[in-house]
């Protein structure tokens, strides 16, 4: 159907727009995974050095580390 | 039936919710990406052109299922939302939380794209369709819920009074989604029309079907994660966030390659799955 | 029904109309939006008489916002609500009532002094008693619409902007059908049918808006 890869891209004239929507969707996805990914991760990093032992005692690095966003 | 109903209220309580979405999400993503490949596949290598529109069609295989997504999550949201009003379950406020932002999300990309797709089409980026128009205010309704939930500081009483806005907004919409209908056929003066092609060519259906399941399932996992990492935040002096920390830190020695290749995204693959 | 609602109308409307602080800011703020449009688009007759149902509507609209900021904030603040909460009536009841006492001291003088700024950006006749029963209808909508905004950001930060982005979308179709209205009686057309629809959206309002409302003021009370 595509006469190769330049065909594809040019979209039959239309390629700023479709690729404009495409590109923008992903990244759209992409930060929103990342951004989730990230906030989990730092939970995750907190909730691990709270529960690790030894960490009983620094009852004041926890109240410092808030899981408050 | 008695047996179905004590399953679900399982996942009530944030601890049994917390292992589900770990059992479920990696077959989520995976759902959802196989999807993606192979409608991006029919869409763009299977599918004809428009005999009108040319190729600038293809991006209804984003700008349709997104815009669904955004009014489907919004619905979501406000049956979270009254589930939590009525029978105070933490859990439905978590979900309804977890699911505006990326409803808010879709939404915005439905705009987006269709301004892209109306450039070439109807010649200009923004027409006061309808539709647009609707789309517009259904963003609007989101972000209200978003910042009404984030400006309360007291999270049980933001979660309680967000939540009604949720239900006034979803009593709202088939109001508003008529009246902005009847304000535009009351214009004549427009004569740019959103013209859908008459008959859609079966592999053009077939693409949108797989496009709608894989941001279907997108949202699911990605609401769901968020669900679970707003459960960790909200639960994180109890036990079993305790324990399911210390499982998985255990888990993480001998990594699972087989979950990291279906998440492709660094930190949420390290936890691993059951 | 109930002598205290009575007493409760008649202390709201006359603790707001003594003021008179308020309904003349209310009423300034109406004016001057109003103003703002012939000094934006140009003073050419034939422009203004053609958004001159879009602008008083617009104005009709933003003055109901700013003017709900207060409608449960002072009593709140000081604890008349919580007394207010515990009286016999139910708490619906006592918003309505509450919206009603903020409608006559706030909305009528708008709904009053609406056919004289209809008239000064070119509205006639017909049209002018059609602007005046669109808004008699509308804005009462618009007040038990805000007023469920006024109840779920009490005692928020920033409490004022939050409610505008979170009532403004819900004016929408009350914006369009009432300024529809204007703009029918103008075509010949006759507004019937956008009145009718205004009553029909009115007749809804009023028993599920104070529903609404209750359950926020039981958030923000708690």
């Amino acid at each position: 159907m595509w006469d190769g890869i330049g065909d594809f891209i040019a979209m039959g004239g239309h390629g700023p727009y479709v690729w404009g929507s495409y590109g923008v969707f992903a990244m759209v996805l992409l930060a929103e995974v990342s951004v989730l990914a990230r906030r989990r991760h730092r939970i995750r990093t907190i909730l691990a050095r709270r529960s690790s032992p030894g960490a009983a005692s620094t009852w004041n690095q926890k109240q410092e580390e808030s899981l408050e966003p | 039936m008695t047996y179905r109903r004590i399953r679900w209220l399982k996942f009530t309580a944030p601890a049994n919710f917390y292992a589900l979405v770990q059992r479920l999400a990696p077959w989520l993503w995976a759902g959802a990406a196989v999807l993606a490949v192979a409608g991006l596949y029919t869409g763009f290598f299977v599918a004809p052109p428009d005999y009108q529109q040319g190729n600038s069609y293809r991006i209804m295989f984003i700008h349709v299922p997104t815009a669904w997504m955004g009014m489907f999550l919004y619905l979501l949201m406000a049956v979270y939302a009254v589930i939590y009003l009525v029978w105070r379950i933490k859990m439905a406020d978590i979900m309804a939380r977890s699911l505006a932002p990326t409803g808010a999300l879709m939404t915005l990309l439905a705009l987006w794209t269709g301004a892209l797709w109306g450039a070439p089409t109807w010649g200009t980026f923004w027409v006061w369709d309808a539709r647009l128009t609707s789309t517009l205010i259904l963003l609007f309704l989101f972000l209200g819920y978003i910042a009404l939930h984030a400006a309360v500081d007291d999270r049980e009483k933001g979660g309680r009074a967000a939540s009604l806005l949720a239900l006034i907004g979803a009593v709202n919409v088939p109001i508003i989604y008529f009246s902005v209908e009847w304000w535009h056929t009351l214009h004549q003066g427009m004569s740019i029309t959103l013209t859908q092609a008459p008959t859609m060519a079966p592999s053009m259906f077939t693409a949108l079907l797989l496009m709608t399941g894989a941001c279907w399932l997108y949202s699911a996992a990605v609401t769901l994660r968020r669900a679970q990492a707003e459960a960790l935040e909200r639960e994180s002096d109890s036990q079993w966030v305790t324990e399911a920390v210390q499982r998985e830190h255990a888990l993480r020695q001998p990594a699972a390659p087989a979950v990291r290749a279906v998440e492709p995204r660094g930190a949420i693959s390290k936890e691993g799955d059951s | 029904m109930g002598r205290s609602l009575w007493t409760l109308l008649r202390r709201d409307v006359s603790l707001t109309v003594m003021r008179r602080q308020d309904v003349l800011t209310v009423v300034v703020f109406f004016i001057i939006v109003i103003t703002f449009f012939p000094l934006a688009v140009g003073p050419e007759p034939e422009t203004l008489r053609a958004i001159a149902p879009g602008a008083i509507w617009v104005a009709a609209a933003l003055a109901s916002v700013i003017s709900l900021d207060r409608l449960f904030a002072d009593d709140w603040r000081d604890g008349t609500l919580e007394q207010l909460a515990l009286i016999q009536q139910p708490l619906a009841l006592v918003a309505l009532t509450k919206i009603a006492a903020h409608w006559l001291a706030l909305g009528l003088p708008l709904v009053l002094l609406s056919p004289v700024l209809g008239y000064s950006l070119g509205l006639q006749g017909f049209e002018l008693v059609t602007l005046a029963a669109s808004l008699a209808l509308g804005m009462p909508v618009l007040s038990l619409l805000g007023a469920c905004g006024a109840a779920l950001t009490l005692g928020v930060r920033a409490g004022g902007a939050l409610m505008a982005l979170l009532i403004l979308p819900l004016y929408v179709p009350v914006l369009i059908i009432g300024s529809g209205a204007v703009a029918e009686a103008m075509h010949e057309a006759g507004p019937s049918a956008h009145l009718s629809l205004l009553g029909a959206m009115l007749a809804l309002a009023v028993p599920l808006a104070p529903l609404a409302v209750a359950g926020a003021l039981r958030i923000a009370l708690d």
